[in-house]
């Protein structure tokens, strides 16, 4: 973890290199399937030229600290990309809490909520 | 006879691809790769410059100091061209 009582020297919180690191985690675990269409989203954003993967991970890095604690790695990605294609004029901010109302209220199953 | 280079030690905000624990070492170029375009413009959306990528070999002496474990081992880091200088 980054010494938060150590005089700020310009390292980015998520730059650990050279930390301490603990155990590594070796358990695996299969991904769900609105996971598996986030990592599809962004093959495809990035093979359409909205983005790359290092505009992802700019968004990433420029999240709180906090964000590795409180979100998955996918919710992460999305965030991500979701900003990325704001920022590229793929849509706005209203069209999609718009987009997300009206989906919401078609159910809460991958069934109900797919498009009809 | 390989060259010798420095890490350039800045710490400036935003997308960077030099890892802080490099910044200020020196270590000698294995090899370059590339040119690629520069991921620190890529990750803005604006125009990216091809740029050499240099695989820089470190001693773990240069790196950790006293706290290396053997100070003889090697690390490797690709780098781009532009946070590399002269040593």
């Amino acid at each position: 973890m980054t010494d938060m009582t150590a005089p700020f020297d310009g390292r980015r919180w998520h730059d650990m290199g050279g930390d301490i690191a603990g155990p590594i985690p070796d358990a695996s675990h299969d991904f769900a399937l609105w996971e598996k269409r986030v990592d599809a989203l962004m093959i495809i954003c990035s093979s359409k030229g909205h983005f790359t993967v290092d505009g992802l991970r700019r968004v990433l890095e420029d999240m709180p600290p906090s964000s590795f604690e409180e979100m998955s790695y996918y919710e992460r990605w999305i965030a991500s990309i979701t900003q990325n294609l704001i920022e590229d004029g793929v849509f706005t901010t209203s069209e999609l809490g718009q987009r997300i109302t009206d989906v919401k209220q078609r159910g809460t199953t991958y069934g109900e909520a797919a498009d009809a | 006879m390989p060259e010798l280079v420095r890490v350039r030690a800045d710490m400036p905000p935003g997308h960077v691809r030099t890892p802080a624990y490099l910044r200020g070492k020196c270590g000698l170029i294995e090899r370059t790769l590339g040119p690629f375009y520069n991921p620190e413009q890529l990750a803005y959306g604006v125009k990216a410059d091809a740029l050499p990528l240099h695989r820089v070999r470190f001693t773990m002496a240069e790196v950790w100091g006293d706290q290396a474990e053997i100070p003889t081992d090697t690390i490797e880091a690709e780098i781009y061209a532009h946070w590399l200088e002269p040593a």
